[in-house]
């Protein structure tokens, strides 16, 4: 990365490449949807509160999409809900990610044999970046997930979106 | 403080024969069932009478009875033609503290029934989700709409037995 190892005698100097600092801005302040659906968004709120503290990943929920980069889809989603899902996904400007939270919005989880109102996955109504599996995920695996998702981030590239 | 027995004693002198005799010593609890037209007088009754008083609907809920004649298709699912689908009534006098279920049951091809939600106004959305599930049709009910399934929803009623999911919903693939 190099942000902080090629200091010059002047402080205020820092040289680095312009991928590798969009890359670290971005990845350092994934704003999130406020957004949460069924049991696992009940986690990931314990995951925003102090004990796990999402906000020093830089993490904030926002309150309208066209503010966020991350949707973290925790939770069923039903076929009604999907659609709703997939305007919100729409809505986010670029570059916009997507965590999967938990079985249910991974494939379908408990309900994927009978549920007759599930979507087997948001997968198939938006692209999925990192799935956390869990049932529901504890607070550790989200922030794992998130550190994934940095991960992906940093290898990005300019001319070419790896995500 | 009333049993189902007596109950059902007072509701068959006032109604007659619209009263079926009360259903006994199963696992579950003890019920009665009542002719669908005269569900509503019937439920007014219950809730006003001064010795019955049932001012609370706990529940109410829709059940397919599956006894009407299965012919299995060559996907494996099976149509049902004829039988019944009915409708259970679990109410509550909070000031007797007696309890009581009734049942109505209606024809599969043509379930048509009074509405109760002018009687109790939480059986609104019960109502709303009987119908959204099993496809039952209260008569005068306010707003029968879907409920819990989406408002295009075109491929039946999910709890009846012999539902078949549909393979898309507005180009989502629904089977796993």
């Amino acid at each position: 990365m190099g942000l902080l190892d090629k200091q010059f005698n002047d402080g205020n100097i820092v040289i680095i490449k312009v991928e590798d600092l969009l890359n670290w801005a971005r990845l350092s302040s994934v704003w999130q949807v406020g957004f949460g659906l069924a049991c696992c968004a009940i986690e990931m709120m314990a995951t925003s509160d102090s004990h796990y503290d999402f906000d020093r990943f830089g993490v904030i929920p926002r309150p309208s999409p066209r503010q966020s980069d991350v949707i973290i889809i925790s939770g069923t989603v039903t076929l009604k809900m999907a659609l709703r899902v997939k305007r919100l996904y729409e809505q986010m400007p670029e570059p916009k990610y997507v965590i999967s939270m938990g079985s249910c919005s991974n494939c379908g989880g408990p309900y994927w044999e009978h549920g007759y109102h599930v979507l087997k996955g948001v997968d198939r109504v938006i692209p999925v970046d990192v799935y956390v599996p869990g049932c529901p995920p504890r607070p550790e695996a989200l922030l794992e997930g998130l550190l994934k998702l940095q991960e992906k981030i940093r290898n990005e590239s300019l001319v070419k979106k790896s995500a | 403080m009333k049993t189902t027995e007596e109950i059902y004693a007072i509701l068959k002198t006032k109604f007659g024969d619209v009263v079926n005799d009360p259903v006994t010593g199963k696992p579950a609890e003890d019920y009665f069932s009542v002719q669908p037209e005269e569900i509503k007088n019937i439920c007014l009754f219950l809730r006003d009478d001064g010795e019955l008083l049932f001012d609370n609907l706990m529940n109410l809920s829709g059940v397919d009875d599956d006894n009407g004649e299965k012919k299995t298709g060559v996907d494996g699912y099976y149509t049902t033609t004829g039988g019944t689908l009915s409708v259970f009534y679990h109410l509550e006098s909070t000031s007797l503290k007696h309890k009581v279920t009734l049942k109505v049951s209606v024809q599969r091809e043509n379930p048509i029934l009074q509405s109760v939600a002018e009687v109790w106004r939480c059986a609104n959305w019960h109502e709303r989700e009987a119908y959204d599930l099993f496809g039952f049709n209260f008569l005068n009910h306010p707003d029968l709409r879907r409920i819990l399934m989406p408002y295009d929803w075109d491929a039946g009623y999910p709890l009846r037995k012999d539902y078949k999911n549909p393979e898309f919903y507005q180009g989502m693939k629904v089977p796993y």
